[in-house]
């Protein structure tokens, strides 16, 4: 029993620890991010590693998801006789929840993943160490592009999800099943709000976006530098990511759409 | 043991360093000096904490007790940009070369160039060729670290190690894991710098043959302590069983063959 407790209180100390290193983490790369301005060329490498070959599974899955609503969307509206106004229910659950949401959780296993790895393998291989003995600064130089670089490329690639998606559910619902074309989009223009759906949808996913980027470089920063360690990073990087994902989810979701 | 600043002859001075790890106390009130312009080896078996002391120095850990005096600056106690500015002046040599993957040989003996100089981009290129060249690695500048060997991504390390002119190298086991003839260049590289650019040259090992060939002075440590020191002729001489036992490499002595256990007889009969 005693031991029971004595385990229960270590858990909660070194996750309190954590916790502690990764605010600290965070503090840094914050004073750091200005360093980037100078050296462009940082960002830009990692908005192409990070951003642009995160594309193609991002719109992959937006084409999939977008066609998988236009068909539940078309089955249930088409009961109640309101299968015009499937453009707008494709859009609005695409821009307020589905788009952020998945194309995070995709994020944090395409880019959050391989972030981890690479700053984990830096830190066993003593890049890391390497550099603070030249005296560069291991979070200016390979840290912040790299959280700047997640900041950046998520909204835009919640955008692109949730347009895919727009142009799947038109695929299924317009194409295949026989959707007015006019009212699919009429639907969808006078639906969707761009402050309450769009501008909130992107709040949103800059958060996720800072969340996994912030969670993927402290697993890895703080990586024990061995294989096993690095593993063990990756995979709470993909697990932390996505129960913080889904938990930030509700809780902004209940701030900007409900009346608690 | 107290050994008084010389700041003349003396690039690094520890004074009465302990320091733990978890319960282990790898030192244990050491100090030491290593003299300007020389090579001092610092010798000791396998996690005696050699790597640690060269952390120690170049401040990326803190003592828990003592203090690590490089070139006059109290390393501990040195604000974060001073810190970063005397480390400028101090290269080191990772046993893993430590270079960065996603860059080619060219760029990684520039960086530290690019980082903290303002010179044009035909300055640098001049100065990463002549580096380059004194590690004879000039044609490699092109290829990526993946693509070479151990000893090739050693000497790399070392020109850029020495892209800032620095006043002092550590080097951490330079000669583990290399065949014969890249330890021997690198045995004539670190003895030919030392001379030609007026270094100060700390090596941490435990290849008795080659540190014994180019040190000037050797400090070997055991269980947290200095177990003996002196010039290579000193150190052969030394009237302790368990330097000579580590010196000569014998199997069995001071430091036992058999790990701790229970009567080996006993031991096998007992189920």
């Amino acid at each position: 029993m005693t031991q029971f407790f004595q385990r229960l209180g270590h858990s909660t100390l070194s996750s309190f620890a954590k916790l502690g290193r990764g605010s600290f983490f965070l503090m840094q790369i914050l004073k750091a991010t200005l360093s980037v301005i100078p050296r462009p060329r940082l960002l830009i490498n990692q908005l192409y590693s990070v951003g642009v070959l995160s594309f193609l599974i991002i719109s992959i899955s937006g084409l999939f998801v977008g066609m998988v609503l236009g068909l539940q969307g078309f089955y249930i509206l088409s009961d109640f006789g309101a299968e015009e106004t499937l453009g707008m229910m494709v859009a609005a659950s695409l821009v307020r929840e589905l788009g952020p949401v998945v194309a995070a959780l995709l994020f944090a296993g395409r880019a959050g993943s391989a972030l981890t790895a690479e700053i984990g393998l830096m830190k066993a291989t003593e890049q890391l160490s390497g550099m603070e003995m030249m005296a560069i600064d291991p979070i200016k130089r390979i840290i912040a592009p790299r959280l700047l670089a997640g900041f950046i490329s998520m909204p835009l690639l919640a955008a692109l999800f949730s347009a895919i998606g727009v142009l799947g559910g038109h695929m299924v619902g317009v194409g295949l099943l026989g959707v007015d074309d006019g009212s699919y989009w009429s639907q969808m223009q006078a639906g969707i709000d761009f402050q309450d759906d769009i501008i909130n949808g992107i709040i949103k996913s800059i958060i996720f976006g800072f969340a996994v980027s912030w969670i993927a470089l402290f697993e890895g920063y703080d990586a024990i530098p061995t294989s096993e360690g690095v593993s063990r990073a990756t995979t709470r990087t993909v697990v932390n990511s996505a129960f913080t994902i889904l938990g930030l989810d509700f809780i902004l979701t209940a701030l900007m759409f409900g009346d608690i | 043991m107290d050994i008084s600043v010389n700041s003349a002859t003396d690039i690094v001075s520890i004074q009465n360093l302990s320091f733990s790890r978890g319960d282990r106390k790898i030192f244990n009130n050491i100090s030491l000096s290593i003299p300007r312009g020389k090579i001092t080896a610092i010798m000791g078996p396998s996690g005696t904490g050699k790597t640690t002391l060269l952390k120690l120095i170049g401040g990326q850990i803190h003592p828990d007790q003592g203090s690590v005096i490089v070139d006059n600056h109290n390393v501990h106690k040195l604000k974060r940009t001073d810190l970063y500015t005397l480390r400028k002046r101090m290269g080191m040599l990772f046993q893993s070369g430590a270079l960065l993957t996603d860059i080619n040989v060219f760029d990684n003996v520039a960086l530290p160039l690019r980082e903290h100089t303002r010179l044009s981009d035909s300055m640098i290129r001049s100065l990463v060729l002549i580096k380059l060249q004194a590690v004879g690695l000039r044609g490699a500048r092109d290829l990526m670290p993946n693509e070479l060997s151990g000893g090739m991504a050693r000497r790399v390390a070392l020109a850029r190690a020495i892209a800032l002119d620095p006043m002092m190298i550590m080097y951490d086991e330079p000669f583990t894991g290399q065949d014969p003839i890249s330890l021997g260049t690198i045995v004539e590289l670190i003895n030919d710098l030392n001379s030609a650019l007026g270094l100060s040259s700390i090596i941490v090992s435990h290849d008795i043959e080659e540190t014994v060939s180019i040190a000037d002075y050797i400090y070997i440590l055991s269980e947290g302590k200095i177990a003996g020191q002196g010039t290579p002729e000193q150190i052969k001489n030394l009237d302790s069983a368990w330097v000579q036992q580590f010196m000569n490499g014998d199997a069995d002595g001071p430091v036992p063959f058999h790990y701790p256990a229970d009567d080996y007889l006993k031991d096998l009969f007992e189920s």
